[in-house]
Formats: C-alpha cells, sequence, structure tokens
C-alpha cells in the first residue's frame, strides 16, 4: 500500500441499527393501523382540514404568537436590563415581575385578564376617558396580554443568561472609553448577548405556538378554540383534535427548520464544530453505509 | 484644595492610596506623582497590586483610602465644603474620556470592524459625525500600521494587530494619559515587538503613560521612571537604569534576579 493513496478500508457495519429501524417501523406500522382500526372517522378529520373556521383559527394562533413572542421579548429585555441595574427599586420591581409572572400558571393569567371587570368595572384610559372593562378587555387583548406578559418573565432570564454571557472585560472596555452604563449595554453588551439569547427565542416561540392553544379558555379564536366550536356542534370531538393537531404540527415543523437555520448561523465563529445537521438527515446518512454521521 | 490645570500640575497624583478586597488588602497606601509626559512603568510580582493601582487612576476600581488626582482632579469623588461626594457614573464616564486604557486581552469589541471600534467611542461619547470619526480613525489605524485592516473584524487578526487596534481605539478620544495592563503579555513572543514599537512612538510623542508590565527592557529603554510594587506597597523607585543595574531593596533584588 502506497503512502499517498487513500485508504480504502471496508467501514464498520452498523448492523444493530438496521434491527433497530425494523423494530421501530414494525411498531410504529402496528399503531398506525390499530388507529385506522379504531373509532374515528378519517375522511372527518381531512375535511375539516381546510375549513374556513380551521384556517382563520391557524391565522390567528399564528397572529398571537408572534404579537405574545415580540411583547414577550421587549418586556424580557426591559426587565432584564432592569435587572441588572444598581438601583435597588429598579431591580427590586424586575424581580417582583418575574416572580409573579413566572410563579403563577399561564391559565390562570389569562383567566385573570379577561376577568379584570370584575375586579375593576371601568378604566380610565388616556384620551379615552373611562370606559367599560369589558368593551376593552376583548378576548384577543387579554390573550395578548396574558401570553405576552407571562413570556416576558421567561425571556427576562433568557436576556439576562445572554447578558451574563458577555466577558467583564467588554464593559471594562466601553467604561474605559467614557461610555455611559446605558450606550455600553445598548451598544456593547446586548449585541455580543444576542448569540447567546436568540436561539433559545426561537425555542420559545416554537413553545407559543402551542402555549397560544390556552387562550381558547378567554373565547380566542385560535385552532383549538375553531376546533371545539365545531365539535360542539358535529360532536366529531377526535377527529376535530387530530385536524388541529395535524396544523399544530405543520406549524411547529416550518419554525423549527427556521429555528434549526438561526442556531446554525449564530454559532458561527463561536465553535469549530457547525452543528451537525438536522435529525432527520442524520437518520439518512446513518442508513447509508460507508458515510460518517 | 483643587488647583487650576496647569504645567505644574503634575498628571497623577496619588496619595495614600488603599483598596481592598474584602478582607485582603490589596493596595496598603501608596504614594506615587506621574508628570507631565512621563512614562512610569510599574513592575512588580503578580498580586503586588499593580494592575489594581491602575485600574484606581481611571475609577474601574472605587478606592478605599487615600486620594487620586488625574490633573488636579479627584477621580470618582468631587470635594464639596470639606466633604467627599460620590460621583454618578455618567460623571465618571466623563472623566474617563481624558484617560485611555490597553488592556491585557485587548476586550476589543468582536461585533464591529476594526475601524468601528476606533470610531465607536468619539461618535457615541463626544457626538462627532461618522464620517469625521472614520476619517480619524482610518488615520490612527494608518499610525499603528493597520490601515489595511479597517474593514477586519477582531477575529481575523492576529494578538498583536488586535492589541494595536486597542490602542488606536484608546487614541481615539485625544486622551492626555494613557493606562497600560500589561498589553504585551497574553502575545506570542513574536508579535511582543510589534506592539512595544507602537507604544515606543507614542512616548517619543510626549504621550504621558503609566504601564504595568514585564517587559524590562522596554522599561530600561522607554521609562523615564520605574516602579517596583510588591505586597501592596512601593518597594522602590527611580531611574529604570538604575533601579534595574543596582537595586536597593532585597525583594526587588530577589524579583529582578528572576525576571532579567
Amino acid at each position: 500500500m502506497s503512502s499517498n493513496t487513500d485508504i480504502v478500508a471496508i467501514p464498520v457495519r452498523h448492523y444493530g441499527r438496521w434491527v433497530g429501524a425494523v423494530v421501530v417501523l414494525g411498531l410504529l406500522g402496528s399503531l398506525l393501523y390499530a388507529f385506522s382500526q379504531g373509532n374515528i372517522d378519517w375522511a372527518v378529520t381531512w375535511e375539516y382540514f381546510d375549513a374556513p373556521t380551521i384556517v382563520q383559527g391557524m391565522w390567528n394562533t399564528l397572529l398571537i404568537s408572534v404579537l405574545a413572542q415580540a411583547l414577550g421579548i421587549v418586556l424580557g429585555v426591559v426587565a432584564a436590563v432592569m435587572r441588572k441595574s444598581a438601583n435597588p427599586v429598579t431591580s427590586g420591581v424586575a424581580w417582583l415581575y418575574i416572580w409573579f409572572f413566572r410563579g403563577t400558571p399561564v391559565l390562570l393569567q389569562l383567566l385573570l385578564w379577561y376577568n379584570l371587570s370584575l375586579v375593576f368595572p371601568t378604566i380610565w384610559i388616556p384620551f379615552a376617558g373611562s370606559v367599560a372593562t369589558n368593551t376593552v378587555m376583548t378576548p384577543f387583548l387579554a390573550a395578548l396580554l396574558g401570553l405576552g406578559i407571562n413570556e416576558g418573565a421567561y425571556m427576562a432570564e433568557i436576556v439576562r443568561a445572554g447578558i451574563n454571557s458577555v466577558d467583564e472585560g467588554q464593559t471594562e472596555a466601553a467604561q474605559a472609553l467614557g461610555l455611559s452604563p446605558a450606550r455600553t449595554m445598548r451598544r456593547v453588551v446586548l449585541p455580543q448577548a444576542m448569540r447567546v439569547i436568540i436561539p433559545p427565542t426561537g425555542n420559545e416561540f416554537i413553545n407559543m405556538l402551542k402555549t397560544s392553544s390556552l387562550a381558547y379558555a378567554v373565547q380566542f379564536g385560535e385552532l383549538l378554540y375553531s376546533a371545539t366550536s365545531i365539535y360542539s356542534a358535529n360532536l366529531a370531538v377526535v377527529e376535530l383534535l387530530f385536524t388541529v393537531s395535524l396544523w399544530y404540527l405543520v406549524l411547529t415543523s416550518v419554525f423549527s427548520v427556521f429555528q434549526a437555520f438561526l442556531e446554525r448561523r449564530f454559532a458561527r465563529g463561536s465553535s469549530r464544530n457547525l452543528p451537525g445537521p438536522t435529525v432527520l438527515g442524520r437518520v439518512l446518512s446513518n442508513l447509508r453505509p460507508g458515510r460518517k454521521p | 484644595m483643587t488647583q487650576a490645570p496647569g504645567t505644574d500640575v503634575p498628571m497623577v497624583e496619588a496619595k495614600g492610596v488603599r483598596k481592598h478586597f474584602g478582607h485582603l488588602e490589596v493596595l496598603k497606601g501608596i504614594d506615587l506623582t506621574v508628570s507631565n509626559g512621563e512614562v512610569m512603568c510599574l513592575v512588580g510580582p503578580s498580586g503586588s497590586g499593580k494592575s489594581t493601582f491602575l485600574r484606581c487612576i481611571n475609577h474601574l476600581e472605587r478606592l478605599d483610602g487615600g486620594y487620586l488626582r488625574v490633573r488636579g482632579k479627584l477621580v470618582g469623588f468631587e470635594e464639596k465644603h470639606g466633604k467627599l461626594y460620590e460621583m454618578r457614573e455618567r460623571q465618571v464616564a466623563a472623566q474617563r474620556q481624558d484617560i485611555g486604557m490597553v488592556f491585557q486581552r485587548f476586550n476589543l469589541f468582536p461585533h464591529m470592524t476594526a475601524v468601528q471600534n476606533v470610531m465607536e467611542a468619539p461618535v457615541q461619547v463626544r457626538g462627532e459625525s461618522r464620517s469625521a470619526a472614520r476619517e480619524r480613525a482610518i488615520g490612527l489605524l494608518e499610525r499603528v500600521g493597520l490601515a489595511d485592516k479597517a474593514a477586519v473584524y477582531p477575529a481575523m487578526l492576529s494578538g498583536g494587530q488586535q492589541q494595536r487596534v486597542a490602542i488606536a481605539r484608546a487614541l481615539a478620544m485625544e486622551p492626555a494619559l494613557m493606562l497600560f495592563d500589561e498589553p504585551t503579555s497574553a502575545l506570542d513572543p513574536e508579535l511582543v515587538g510589534e506592539v512595544l514599537d507602537v507604544m515606543r512612538a507614542l512616548a517619543q510623542g510626549g504621550m504621558t503613560m503609566v504601564v504595568v508590565t514585564h517587559e524590562m527592557g522596554f522599561a530600561r529603554e522607554v521609562g523615564d521612571s520605574l516602579v517596583f510594587m510588591d505586597g501592596g506597597v512601593v518597594v522602590e523607585s527611580g531611574p529604570p537604569r538604575e533601579v534595574l543595574a543596582n537595586p536597593q531593596h532585597v525583594r526587588t533584588q530577589a524579583f529582578l534576579s528572576k525576571v532579567l
């Protein structure tokens, strides 16, 4: 064998993987068979997949998730920066916010916002004067406040971890140049914290797509609520739950791809090895012999 | 007590400066004076307090005792009616504009290119226009021999190049005083020279400099004074050639016998 030719060797055979794949496929097949024989009218599940009410619910789910996540990000950054403040009042307020909204269930918070009129029958709004709380606190607003403010408390911890990940030398260098604390945060620390903040934020959003289903409890017309409104009339309960399951899977799959892209993009420069390919890609490359994962 | 800045006012005047971290007393009463245009080298074993003292000069560390004036003005404190008042962060930030600092680990902003690093403080702190700041920044990069690296991010620069950008960044605020905290300690040996060359040129241009360093050759050649610190006190000081050639104190002798 000459030393300047490529090595030609028979790769290690992973017979166990083939056996495992057959077992998994067998189990999956029998599960599918069981459901196909069960008391479910699959035709109904498909029929409602693109029903106007369901599609409208899907858009509402997307809308409330995007808006609540955006609100959460803004509140999270503000709360995280406040927590780092030297002012005990400022950091105390942020602590209290995080403590309360992380410490109580989000479903309960949604119900509290929705029932605010029981506590304050009228509220005063600048330029509009005193109005009945019921007319302001629509299902949409209750869902937005409930989900967004709750999310802010979680985002605050993510942003705080990001801020803490930035080397102290960066702050010192900015201070030594005469940058004020606010500018140091905005120009030097936060941009560098983004690398740590953005990947888990994508994760939070995927979570939000599903958590937003709790807004059905405040009559907000998102996916799950749309399904309940249909099945309460036609009684095809499980069929419609499967319909919206499919929609949730579509939404989360789309954003998971986006999330994987974000993670790879923000890992650049910080690690010698890029994160590996996606699960599907790995399964395919593993099953092909002679390829390293 | 405060004097108007003038030629007779020393650049840095430290009297009885003390600093402790918890129970550990790091500075036990430092008396030092740095004149205008002087290059002072602080040497000593690690843990001797030399970096801490340097960081007291621009109030990155708050003094616990004594006082420290830069150009006649207390750093980090205000004196009113015989009482000391702690300054607000914003006021301290304003004071720091006149004091440039170069760190051991460069601390360039990794999300900004070399020229953006240099422009940052003039634009953000002094409100200079971007175009004027960029022009000056390019000039400063030229001065440290890196005009061709203006658009490059720090990660793509060698340690020596990063440190030269860091020097240009500090110079962009046109400081009256430059502090160097072991500027070559994190560099590969073959990169030390290029940074020392820039510092030498700066000293020849008349910049007042306080340099914490282990480079005895630089101290001998460029320094106007050499201060040997150990255990939080100044053990010995004087013209570098004299101190290095003929150390008086046992501790100085012991230290120099290890590093020379």
